[in-house]
């Protein structure tokens, strides 16, 4: 009854339960932060605007990022991953999301920033339909905590528009 | 004669007694184990509930040995989130992130790109050849939550065989032998 097998598996059961207790505790503390992240993003300049040879719409544009992300850290947080995508309705096509832009916030002391970037990944229309369209920009993250649940949540920005002829 | 066949007949009762049920026991550790893994199926509704990371393609987030939960509701699937993914002709499950989305308007279909957050390209050179998007049905489940480290017990597992039937091997002795 109170063989060493028997110690070492009681003791081994115990700590398991207890760390996935502690686990689930952190995880739930996550749920105390109420965030309140801030973001603006612009415009600069849209650097060439053209129809690829197979059809689809591209454009190129230069953007102004600028955020306050810290209050999404809590001490269960890994890093913050964030990325901006233009988001639009086309006559096909309910809804459009094409991420331009991403980044991954490893602490809290750098989710305050500001940065000029060119869109990192091809902004393509699913067809022809870029000409004029206003479009949303949107910053989304995505919260990778340490152990648990994983949150997610975006900022919507609207009121941009393309240009009406390719440049 | 007649106590020595007694006591003969109870020692044998009992033996045939005690290995029912340490086969019992046994049998109840493995159901358990199988309802636990239904039961998840059912609730997260996906057809693997939890999924070992194999590829460092999303560190830092995931490294290779962590473990996923995943969920597959009918809520459509949206830029940004980490979804499992199955390749025709590829026997592995891929974990990588959403980074464009085309719902139709008529039919409600999506084209979906994905992107390792570690990789520097999309993932069209890992899908079938041709393969621009994937499908609503390519989709096995987006994860929802992040279990560091214990994976690893699979991984190695799976690669080093050998662990595995010495552990179910020892488990196996641990439950016959014991007297509970």
């Amino acid at each position: 009854m109170h063989s060493f097998g028997y110690r070492l598996n009681g003791l081994l059961t115990f700590a398991v339960t207890i760390l996935a207790l502690m686990c689930v505790i952190a995880s739930l503390s996550d749920n105390l932060n109420i965030p309140s992240p801030s973001a603006e993003i612009q415009i600069m300049n849209i650097n060439w605007f053209q129809k690829q040879p197979k059809g689809s719409d591209e454009v190129s544009l230069r953007m102004n990022i600028s955020a306050d992300l810290q209050s999404l850290f809590t001490w269960n947080t890994k890093q913050v991953f964030i990325f901006v995508a233009a988001e639009y309705e086309t006559r096909k096509n309910s809804l459009n999301q094409v991420s331009l832009w991403d980044a991954i916030i490893p602490a809290k002391e750098r989710a305050k920033f500001w940065i000029r970037s060119s869109n990192k990944y091809r902004f393509v229309d699913h067809g022809k339909n870029l000409r004029g369209k206003e479009f949303n920009l949107t910053l989304h993250w995505h919260v990778m905590p340490k152990t648990g649940k994983m949150f997610a949540d975006k900022i919507v920005m609207s009121g941009y528009s393309l240009p009406e002829e390719y440049i | 004669m007649g106590w020595i066949g007694d006591t003969v007949d109870s020692i044998k009762s009992i033996q045939i007694r005690q290995l029912l049920t340490q086969v019992v026991s046994l049998g109840m550790i493995v159901t358990s184990a199988l309802i636990i893994w239904k039961g998840l199926m059912c609730v997260t509704g996906s057809e693997s509930p939890v999924v070992v990371v194999l590829s460092g393609s999303m560190e830092p987030g995931f490294k290779r040995g962590d473990i996923l939960f995943l969920h597959m509701s009918k809520d459509p699937i949206r830029a940004g989130e980490i979804v499992v993914f199955n390749i025709d002709g590829r026997e592995i499950p891929i974990v990588h992130r959403v980074i464009k989305v085309h719902e139709r308007q008529d039919t409600g279909e999506v084209d979906v790109l994905t992107k390792g957050d570690n990789n520097y390209g999309d993932d069209r050179l890992l899908y079938a050849q041709g393969q621009q998007y994937l499908q609503r049905h390519h989709i096995m489940g987006r994860a929802v939550g992040f279990l560091p480290y214990v994976g690893w017990v699979t991984i190695i597992m799976t690669e080093k065989p050998i662990i595995k039937y010495i552990l179910i091997g020892a488990l196996g002795l641990l439950v016959i032998t014991s007297k509970d």
